[in-house]
């Protein structure tokens, strides 16, 4: 089941999206969130996909390991469908029992679909083509000028990458512990739902101790290594915008520029 | 003039109940002195609670003494302007090799100190490569720290500190979580390093196999120091450690045995070879 989950997974291999600036990759992505929701109409799609099939096939990214990440997805998405042929009233297409689906439905749940296929495989571009490391760089550097309303950008990356190396290790805890429990007679598998979560309190509460205990050492471990705050240090990959970026910038501005002439043009 | 000058320290821990009443005092470390030379090998020995891993935090600075003073590098570690140069000259390797990496990628991790001590980033990479390579982990630079052995990791951990380019490394039982092998990593690229750059080392542990290849070992226990000398001459004392609950190498303890049965063995042996040597010399 966890497996399966490809969204926020790094894909490795070399190509120009690979390379891009993690500054740029965040900006793009942002921008082209926004442009699913401001322009949604059939050329605005049209539009949005284009760019999303250029920077799949810029990426390098399998196709099926892309489609596999809309996996979990699936169920949210029929749910939502249903709920659109159905609810939405209008002119009525099928009629059948109490149920009617209207042509207001139809489009408005296509549309959704559309827009959440899009949403999803577009943001997770960024996260295939980006390392972990190179995400908190982008989103220090991205936050820093809010800085002047007190916003701690460099602490707020700091949490983050330590929470991305943090993570297969509280894991790897969760199954020690789940495997302990077991051994002295836990049962996690049958009853109902609420009795399973019930059941995962014996998880959770040692995992907690242990977490608290390892962010003790771990913070006495950065001290000791001179770490107080962002203030002073000097980075060993510092971000520098080349070439590439521009040309990324370039596209991104064009895309835009499409998408407002469409707009205007219908 | 001493790497690190220790003057009659005390340390308590003091637990006070919810209004802020003294409950208890727990005097960890009680009244201890030592000199540390530059360029030394000094292991401190002694079993679980004997105030070692208390006493191994006042030397850089992340505890101060209650009483008396420390000195590192001719630095009051009680001073706050203090810490941060004493930090850069005192580095500290703990136990727990997964609660020290901060980086998700070996060379990041190493390059965490010198960062943040505003080393600029060509001089990082330098850094970098030459405490990787130091600790024999240079090829792994790219990998994820969770990919590695404990005694890699641990590796990692003590390139971290030789990338600050300190005068003196403090290991707090560096090896209590690794299996043997893992323990004779770590131990030999400290002789390394003590060998080679001239680091400063002070390994607190509690395995007195480890503190054999010292120049000097202090013994600890119940928060004082009961013995100190060379390795040959702690060991030959296989009373006084067997009342402090220690082991000794077991042919110091054959070739105690075999003198307190009429042997004639000379004193301070602690190899096997050595033992060998004088017992044909016997007949």
């Amino acid at each position: 089941m966890i497996r399966d989950i490809t969204v926020g997974q790094y894909y490795r291999t070399e190509s120009f999206v690979h390379r891009l600036d993690p500054r740029v990759k965040l900006l793009g992505t942002f921008l082209y969130i926004i442009s699913l929701f401001v322009f949604s109409s059939v050329p605005g799609f049209i539009v949005s996909g284009a760019l999303l099939v250029v920077t799949i096939w810029a990426s390098k990214v399998p196709l099926k390991f892309i489609l596999r990440g809309l996996k979990p997805i699936l169920l949210l998405l029929s749910v939502t469908v249903l709920f659109n042929l159905f609810l939405i009233k209008g002119e009525p297409v099928v009629q059948f029992w109490r149920f009617t689906i209207t042509r207001e439905g139809i489009q408005s749940a296509v549309f959704l679909v559309i827009r959440i296929v899009m949403l999803i495989v577009g943001s997770s571009m960024m996260t295939f083509t980006t390392t972990p490391n190179q995400l908190t760089d982008g989103i220090e550097s991205l936050l820093k000028p809010f800085r002047i309303v007190k916003l701690p950008a460099h602490e707020i990356a700091m949490m983050m990458s330590i929470a991305l190396r943090f993570i297969p290790i509280l894991l790897e805890e969760t199954d020690k512990i789940m495997k302990a429990q077991s051994a002295r007679g836990a049962d996690f598998e049958s009853g109902n739902i609420f009795h399973r979560a019930k059941g995962m309190l014996p998880i959770l509460v040692p995992l907690f101790v242990a977490a608290f205990r390892r962010a003790n050492d771990l913070a006495m471990a950065m001290e000791a290594r001179c770490y107080r705050g962002g203030e002073g240090r000097t980075r060993m990959k510092p971000l520098k915008y080349q070439t590439q970026d521009a040309a990324a910038f370039g596209v991104l501005t064009l895309y835009v520029a499409v998408h407002i002439t469409c707009k205007v043009l219908w | 003039m001493g790497m690190i000058e220790v003057k009659n320290i005390i340390f308590e821990y003091i637990r006070r109940d919810e209004e802020g009443n003294v409950e208890s005092i727990n005097r960890a470390v009680d009244d201890i002195s030592l000199d540390v030379q530059a360029g030394e090998f000094i292991a401190v020995l002694g079993h679980n609670g004997s105030g070692k891993s208390t006493f191994a935090k006042h030397l850089n600075s992340i505890l101060v003494p209650t009483e008396g003073s420390v000195w590192v590098d001719g630095m009051d570690t009680s001073a706050e302007r203090n810490v941060w140069d004493i930090r850069q000259s005192a580095g500290m390797v703990f136990q727990n090799p997964d609660n020290q990496i901060i980086g998700t990628v070996v060379e990041e991790d190493v390059g965490f100190g010198p960062e943040n001590i505003g080393i600029p980033t060509d001089e990082i990479w330098n850094r970098v490569a030459d405490s990787l390579k130091a600790v024999g982990m240079y090829s792994f630079r790219k990998m994820s720290p969770n990919k590695l052995s404990g005694g890699q990791k641990q590796r990692v951990a003590i390139a971290g500190i030789v990338a600050m380019r300190p005068k003196c490394i403090i290991l707090d039982e560096p090896t209590a979580m690794l299996d043997p092998q893992g323990r004779q990593e770590v131990l030999k690229t400290l002789h390394a390093l003590n060998k080679m750059e001239h680091v400063t080392i002070v390994l607190i542990t509690h395995y007195m196999e480890e503190v054999i290849g010292a120049d000097k070992v202090f013994v600890m226990d119940a928060g004082k120091i009961r013995m100190q000398g060379t390795p040959r001459e702690i060991f030959s004392d296989v009373e006084q450690m067997k009342s402090l609950r220690l082991d000794v190498p077991a042919a110091s303890l054959l070739a105690y045995e075999l003198r307190k049965a009429g042997l004639r063995l000379p004193n301070g042996i602690l190899t096997r070879e050595e033992l060998v040597e004088a017992l044909c010399q016997l007949y």
